[in-house]
C-alpha cells in the first residue's frame, strides 16, 4: 500500500476535507500522510494529475468527465470513487444590477430574480451591448448550474449573454472593473466581492438545484486501480474529516486551519460564514443562513452517484453542441465509481445506498431510501423549475430542456 | 514562427526569452499583464503559446483556445500522444505549450526542450536565491543569540560564539538551531 499521497487542490472553501483529514489525523489513522498540493489553475492540478505529480486532485466534476471523454485534449480515463461536496457556490452580481433583480437583504426566488434578469440580458442584446457573466471553467458546475438557470429564465447563453472564464482570485476585480456584470463561483470569493464592495450576492447554487455536485476526488483510472488499498484508506479518512468538518463545535479551529498560509491563505472570518452555511449579502448587512449552502457529509453527500455524472454528460451535450451519443453516455456514466466508494465503506456504520444511480431532482420532502448498509432518509433535492432528470432517458430528458 | 511567452514573472519571462532568441527565424513576445491578454495573443497570432503552470490564466486562456473564433487556427494543448516524455519534462520543470495546428512535431519538440532547460535554469537560480537568504538568516539570527549571552552573562563574544557551539555539539545540532532557541526562550521571558 502507498502510504503516502500527493493530493492536487485549488485554495477554495471545499478544498476542506483532505486538508481536514491531514491535519486532524484521520488520515494517520489510516496510515496515510497526505501531501496537499496547491495550484492556481484548473488546468494545472490536471496536468499534475494527468502526469503523475498527484496521485489524487480536488477537481471540478464536469472537468473530470470532460478529461475521460477527450473534450479538448487527448482523452484520459479519470475516475470519481468519491464526492467532496454538493453546492457552496454563489451567483454575486454587480451592486447596481443586484439592486435591481433581487431582494434586498436575503436571497430571492431563482426564478424570480431570473426573470427580472431577462428584461434587461434581453434589452441590452438588442442594443448589441450584451451581458458578460463570469464561471470559473468551461468544464465546471458553476458553468452548468448558470447556463440552467439563464436558459430556464428565458436567456440564451452564448446568444443573448456572454458566458467566459474568470479565475476566482480575479472574479471580484472583474466585477469591479465591469469586465463582468455577474460571477458564478465558490467561497470564499463572493464574500470577498462583498466584503469589496464590488459585489452582492444574489443566489446560493443550491438554490438552483438543492442537491448539486460540486468538487469530486479524481483519480487516473490506472492509478485507482493499483493503489486501491490506499484510496479505499483515504475515503475512510474523508469520511471523518466530513463528521468533523460539518460539526459546529469544530468550526472556528476549522476555518482557523483553511484560512493558513499554505492551504486557503484567505480570511478566517469569511471562511467561517460559509461552513457555517452563512453568508454576508451584501456590505452593511447581517448574515442570512442558508441551510445546505455547503453539503460535504449528511445523506451520504459523498457517495458518488451515477445520475449525477450522466446529468453532467446531457449538459455538455447541451452547451458544446454536440449530438447525444450513447457510447459517450455510457463513457461519461462510468467515471463516477460507487462500487469504490462501497468497498471502502462496506462493514462500517457508513450508510450505503443500494443503488448506484437515482432519480434526480425529484423529491420535495424526506424519503428513506432502501441502503446496503445504515439506515438514510434523503431530502429536498429538487431543480428551481421542477423538473425531474431520470438518468433511464438522456435523449428524453434532453428534449425537455429549453 | 511566432511565440508568445505568457509569465506574470518578468525575470523569468526575459530568462526564456533569451535563451530562445538563439532559434532562427523566431519573433518573441513576452506577456507579463493580465489586462487584455487575451486581445493581445489574438494581435500577435502566435504560433507557439508557453505559459507557465503557476499563471492563474491558464484556464482562462485554454477556453480562449477551445472557443475563439477569433484566431484563424487552432491551438490545442501541446499532447501528441507520442512527445508523452517532452510534455512530461515540460510540466515537471513548470512549463504548459499549447501550439497551433499543424506546426511540424520536431520544430516543437526543439523549441520545447529549450524551454524546458530554460525553466529548470531559473528554478535553479531561485532556489540558490533562496538558500542565500537562509543563510544571511542564519548568520543574524547567531549574531544575535551571541549579543544575548553577551548582555546577559557578561560574555566576551569569542566566549558567547564558543558557549553555542559547544552547546551545539553537545545536543548534536545546528548552532543556528541553537541560536534560534535561545532567541525565542529569551522573548518568551519578555526580555527582547
Amino acid at each position: 500500500m502507498k502510504t503516502e499521497m500527493n493530493i492536487g487542490f485549488l485554495p477554495l472553501v471545499d478544498a476542506c476535507l483532505p486538508i481536514l483529514a491531514q491535519e486532524h489525523g484521520f488520515a494517520e489513522e489510516q496510515g496515510l500522510t497526505l501531501r496537499l498540493v496547491k495550484d492556481v489553475s484548473w488546468a494545472t492540478v490536471l496536468d499534475r494529475l494527468l502526469y503523475g505529480h498527484s496521485d489524487a486532485a480536488h477537481l471540478v466534476a464536469p472537468l473530470a468527465i470532460a478529461t475521460t471523454l477527450g473534450r479538448g485534449r487527448p482523452a484520459q480515463p479519470l475516475s470519481v470513487p468519491f464526492v467532496l461536496g454538493l453546492n457552496g457556490n454563489a451567483i454575486t452580481m454587480r451592486p447596481e444590477l443586484a439592486a435591481r433583480v433581487s431582494p434586498a437583504g436575503r436571497l430571492g426566488d431563482p426564478a424570480i430574480v431570473g426573470a427580472a434578469l431577462a428584461e434587461i440580458a434581453l434589452a441590452r442584446a438588442a442594443a448589441g451591448n450584451p451581458m458578460r457573466f463570469g464561471v470559473v471553467h468551461r468544464y465546471s458546475s458553476h458553468n452548468y448550474m448558470m447556463r440552467y438557470w439563464l436558459a430556464a429564465c428565458g436567456i440564451r447563453p452564448d446568444k443573448d449573454v456572454e458566458i467566459a472564464t474568470v479565475p476566482p482570485p480575479f472574479c471580484a476585480d472583474a466585477l469591479a472593473a465591469g469586465e463582468v456584470d455577474a460571477i458564478c463561483v465558490g467561497e470564499p470569493w463572493n464574500s470577498v466581492a462583498v466584503e469589496r464592495g464590488a459585489g452582492v450576492i444574489v443566489l446560493a447554487t443550491a438554490q438552483l438545484w438543492r442537491r448539486g455536485v460540486e468538487k469530486v476526488l479524481a483519480f487516473r483510472e490506472s492509478v485507482m486501480e493499483q493503489q486501491r488499498g490506499s484510496v479505499e484508506a483515504l475515503i475512510l479518512a474523508l469520511r471523518k474529516a466530513g463528521a468533523h468538518f460539518v460539526d459546529p463545535d469544530n468550526w472556528e479551529a476549522n476555518a482557523a486551519i483553511l484560512a493558513r498560509k499554505e492551504y486557503l491563505d484567505g480570511d478566517a472570518r469569511l471562511i467561517k460564514r460559509a461552513i457555517s452555511d452563512r453568508l454576508l449579502l451584501a456590505q452593511g448587512q447581517e448574515t442570512v443562513h442558508f441551510p445546505d449552502f455547503m453539503f460535504q457529509y449528511r445523506e451520504a453527500a459523498n457517495f458518488p452517484w451515477v445520475s449525477q455524472a450522466q446529468w453532467f454528460y446531457t449538459q455538455m451535450v447541451r452547451w458544446d453542441g454536440l449530438e447525444f451519443d450513447p457510447a459517450e453516455a455510457q463513457k461519461a456514466a462510468q467515471v463516477f465509481r460507487p462500487d469504490v466508494y462501497r468497498s471502502a465503506l462496506a462493514g462500517t456504520g457508513e450508510p450505503l445506498p443500494g443503488a448506484s444511480s437515482k432519480v434526480e431532482g425529484s423529491l420535495s420532502g424526506p424519503l428513506a431510501v432502501s441502503m446496503q448498509q445504515g439506515d438514510m432518509v434523503m431530502t429536498n433535492n429538487r431543480f428551481f423549475d421542477g423538473l425531474v432528470f431520470d438518468p433511464e432517458d438522456l435523449p428524453g430528458y434532453l428534449a425537455k430542456l429549453p | 514562427m511566432r511565440i508568445a511567452i505568457v509569465d506574470e514573472s518578468p525575470a523569468r519571462a526575459s530568462v526564456i526569452q533569451e535563451g530562445l532568441a538563439e532559434l532562427d527565424d523566431c519573433e518573441i513576445f513576452v506577456l507579463s499583464g493580465r489586462d487584455r491578454l487575451l486581445a493581445q495573443i489574438g494581435e500577435i497570432a502566435p504560433d507557439i503559446v508557453l505559459m507557465d503552470l503557476g499563471n492563474p490564466s491558464r484556464d482562462v486562456l485554454e477556453e480562449y483556445f477551445a472557443v475563439s473564433r477569433v484566431l484563424d487556427r487552432p491551438i490545442a494543448m501541446f499532447v501528441d500522444e507520442s512527445d508523452e516524455e517532452s510534455i512530461a519534462a515540460s510540466v515537471e520543470a513548470g512549463v504548459s505549450a499549447y501550439v497551433v495546428d499543424g506546426l511540424a512535431a520536431s520544430r516543437i519538440r526543439s523549441l520545447l526542450d529549450l524551454a524546458v532547460r530554460r525553466f529548470r535554469a531559473f528554478a535553479r537560480l531561485q532556489a540558490d536565491l533562496a538558500e542565500a537568504r537562509g543563510r544571511l538568516a542564519e548568520r543574524e539570527a547567531v549574531d544575535k543569540a551571541k549579543r544575548i549571552l553577551m548582555d546577559s552573562r557578561g560574555l566576551p563574544e569569542p566566549e558567547a560564539y564558543a558557549e553555542l557551539r559547544r552547546t551545539a555539539m553537545n545536543q548534536g545540532r545546528r548552532i543556528a538551531d541553537i541560536a534560534e532557541a535561545l532567541i525565542t526562550a529569551h522573548e518568551l521571558m519578555g526580555r527582547t
